[in-house]
């Protein structure tokens, strides 16, 4: 639940803290909640907290799949 | 935006609602309930129960901290917030939330009292260092998702060695909620639950395991776009004609079947169970909400300033808790649409954006399918 | 013997405000000479009277008064001082009016930094002559410590009407379209980045803007077509479409594609879950007009720079619940309400 967003990862900061940027907009946040973060990365952001790392290929996996279910048509 | 333009195309979002068109039978209905208060604000948004069948039916659920939190527990952080040097910190979303009386957060800030809206508890944390002598108070509230930054801030704070910063710890539980819902013999009949994305993600999905085993309702996790939600509908539809009863999970570029197991460790050693709790509309669920572990009680505000709780009363008109359980809709409460509005919140579900009675009135009441 | 002249010190603008600066004598005179009629300078000003006098035309004048109050000052893309200019021009031209002259009443707080009301005159100065709408009388006061928050600027604003024009707010029918003429969200955003505990950088500049000149535009295009015009401030959208549907007693059906946005702009909503359609604006103006003037009004709009991204955004239809609502790209439709209060960011 809650207000969260996926957003790119663009600086590692000290402190367990990094930048992110999502479409030009930038914030410093914690990853203190997520291990071997890089620079490039997807996390999602909740509360000023990266809460995960997101798994590219299973999104692709996932739009695939709705891809199916859409018919060959979509 | 990466990761979530593409979970909002609505070409595809018709495709689905036509390939859901073709594979619901005929025969029956399909009620699922939406736990997550961001799913109902979701759906509400996109429009989605337009693009459903006529048989599947979307119940709301109590997956909205806000709305889930009883008047009395207000009540005690505006006393909170009154105190000599106290800075009560908060989300937004819980300044304009009525509380006994006719009160707020918001009217208690325009009456005088030191109340702060912070996006995040680092916020929360750094005014404590820059204002020694003041009292900083966290009004934490939410699921398992907004609990981990709420152990951080502790454990930073004791890093810090701070001395003026603790926790009005409101934090509950989504498992124990499900279970209350799925006991609730006086309640609706839900045939499955499309499960939250972002609570999911911290705690994985062994903790539903009851759900299907214990209640035979199927559960889909899903992500937090509107394209995951109508996935996981189909997903919850194929469980149901094929017979199955499964947790499955469809948020899988997020969540990982065992979680995060570090944010689980935060929560553990910082939290511990509370016997019981009260939640506006469930009444009191044991093992429900979290309170600090005795080791942290310098952080604890209840401790701290001793502040009791006592049950308020709802306004007995109000039918917040029959809708967070799903067993009423916002058009069967008297007071929804006319003393009860968005600027005249009477109970939590108006005041949270996400809150059924608020997400039927701003986005949905022209739709009288829904009453 | 020689006569030893005079010599009073410039004001340091190192220092700041007090209470005499507010009290009407000679540190007051200064104060206004040196800052504002310096910044603003105009033949009104210089004659130094209390009130300005000018020549009226025969016809209709238009005339607004606002006031600003925000906060912080200085923002990427504006300050108080162009904003005020902006603003009040705006209303006058929301008529369909043209704008005239100005009055600002500046009411500034005891501590205040001289060097910042500098800057703010000055920015107000330069909007005024970059619009040609000078501000041709003034006031000045200055409050105790902690009551105004920096400073307060009100104004007034006073316009002529052209001949057979009469637009206003209850005049859209059913069919008739609505157009904005740019991206929505920009000013509220750019404010929402500088403040405390919300901080986040991005590149998002207020758009704050006088619209007289794209409005003559419009009147020229098509002003028999045209129903009315308003700029979508405090509320955003939202708060506008809705006034209007009130007013009108009309619906509204607007399409979520058209509506334009900039990446940035969503992105930052996204983060603090707010809607787009909730947040100021102070740059553009939304219009309603028959459908048969839509592709003229709509081209005369993007030909001038403040509306190059002008669309069109939905229509109106009989609704006697005057419903504001949003097809989104999924097809299914929602209500934009106007919020009960401040939009607040959330977590959930």
């Amino acid at each position: 639940m809650c207000l969260a967003v996926p957003v790119r990862v663009t600086e590692l900061l000290p402190d367990q803290m990094a930048k992110i940027s999502l479409d030009g907009v930038s914030k410093t946040v914690s990853v203190a909640l997520v291990d071997e973060l890089r620079v490039g990365d997807y996390v999602i952001l909740h509360v000023g907290f990266a809460l995960s790392k997101i798994d590219p290929e299973e999104a692709e996996r996932t739009l695939s799949l709705i891809r199916e279910i859409a018919g060959p048509d979509s | 935006m990466k990761y979530v333009d593409e979970f909002r195309d609505g070409e595809l979002a018709r495709g689905v609602a036509e390939a859901l068109a073709r594979i619901v039978r005929l025969d029956r209905d399909y009620r699922f309930m939406e736990f997550c208060g961001g799913h109902t604000h979701a759906i509400s948004r996109y429009g989605l129960e337009d693009l459903l069948p006529s048989n599947v039916r979307m119940i709301h659920g109590p997956g909205c901290p806000v709305c889930v939190l009883p008047i009395g527990r207000i009540d005690a952080a505006i006393r909170l917030a009154k105190l000599p040097k106290v800075t009560l910190c908060t989300y937004a979303d819980l300044m304009r939330v009525p509380a006994s009386g006719g009160a707020s957060l918001m009217k208690a800030k325009a009456d005088g009292a030191d109340i702060r809206m912070v996006y995040s508890t680092l916020d929360a944390l750094r005014v404590a260092e820059a204002e020694p002598d003041r009292e900083v108070v966290f009004f934490a509230i939410g699921f398992e998702t907004t609990t981990p930054p709420t152990a951080l801030a502790v454990r930073r704070a004791i890093e810090k060695k701070l001395d003026n910063f603790s926790i009005f710890c409101n934090h509950v539980l989504t498992p124990a909620a499900m279970r209350a819902i799925l006991g609730d013999r006086g309640g609706v009949e839900i045939d499955g639950f499309v499960g939250p994305s972002h609570v999911s993600a911290v705690i994985g999905l062994r903790p539903y395991g009851f759900v299907a085993e214990d209640f035979g309702k199927p559960l889909v996790v899903a992500g937090f776009e509107p394209l995951d939600v109508m996935q996981a509908i189909v997903m919850l539809v194929r469980q149901l004609n094929e017979g199955r009863c499964d947790v499955e999970n469809q948020y899988g570029r997020a969540v990982v079947s065992e979680g995060n197991k570090k944010a689980q460790a935060e929560m553990a050693d910082i939290f511990e169970l509370r016997e019981t709790f009260e939640w506006r509309g469930l009444g009191c669920v044991p093992a429900s909400a979290l309170r600090l572990r005795d080791a942290y009680a310098a952080f604890d505000a209840e401790r701290r300033f001793a502040i009791e709780t006592p049950s308020a009363k709802d306004n007995p008109a109000c039918e917040c808790g029959a809708i967070l359980r799903g067993a009423k809709r916002p058009h069967d409460c008297k007071l929804f649409g006319t003393v009860c509005t968005p600027e005249t919140p009477m109970g939590s579900c108006m005041v949270s954006s996400e809150g059924a009675c608020a997400a039927q009135w701003t986005y949905r009441r022209f739709d009288a399918r829904a009453a | 013997m020689s006569t030893i002249k005079a010599y009073r010190r410039k004001l340091d603008l190192l220092g700041r405000v007090d209470l005499s600066h507010g009290a009407g004598g000679r540190a007051m005179a200064q104060l206004i000479a040196e800052i504002f009629h310096k910044a603003l300078d105009n033949d009104w000003l210089r004659r130094g009277n209390d009130q300005s006098v000018f020549e009226v035309g025969a016809g209709r004048m238009a005339m607004t008064t606002d006031a600003f109050v925000v906060s912080p000052l200085f923002f990427p893309g504006g300050d108080i001082g162009s904003l005020a200019v902006h603003g009040t021009v705006n209303d006058i031209a929301m008529s369909g009016a043209q704008p005239l002259y100005l009055s600002a009443s500046f009411i500034i707080e005891e501590g205040f930094s001289l060097a910042d009301l500098a800057r703010i005159a000055e920015s107000m100065g330069a909007a005024a002559r970059e619009t040609g709408v000078p501000v041709i009388t003034g006031d000045t006061k200055v409050v105790e410590r902690g009551k105004a928050d920096g400073v307060f600027i009100s104004t007034a604003g006073v316009g002529v009407v052209p001949d057979g024009l009469d637009l206003s707010g209850d005049k859209a029918r059913a069919g008739d379209i609505v157009l904005i003429s740019g991206s929505i969200g920009d000013h509220g955003v750019a404010i929402m980045s500088k403040r405390e505990n919300l901080e986040f950088d991005c590149e998002i500049r207020s758009d704050s803007a006088a619209l007289h000149g794209l409005v003559a535009n419009m009147v020229a295009a098509a002003g028999a077509s045209l129903r009315l015009m308003r700029d979508p401030t405090r509320g955003g959208l939202a708060a506008t479409l809705n006034e209007i549907a009130q007013q009108s007693r009309v619906g509204f059906r607007l399409d979520d594609a058209a509506i334009p946005v900039k990446p940035e702009v969503a992105a930052a909503c996204e983060l603090l879950g707010l809607d787009p359609l909730n947040v100021a604006n102070e740059g553009k103006l939304v219009a309603v007009a028959a459908p048969e003037a839509a592709s003229a009004i709509l081209d005369a709009m993007r030909a001038h720079p403040l509306g190059r991204d002008s669309a069109i955004i939905g229509t109106a239809v009989e609704d006697e619940r005057r419903f504001v609502q949003l097809k989104s790209s999924f097809g299914g439709s929602r209500i934009v309400d106007w919020l009960a209060g401040e939009q607040l960011p959330r977590i959930c």
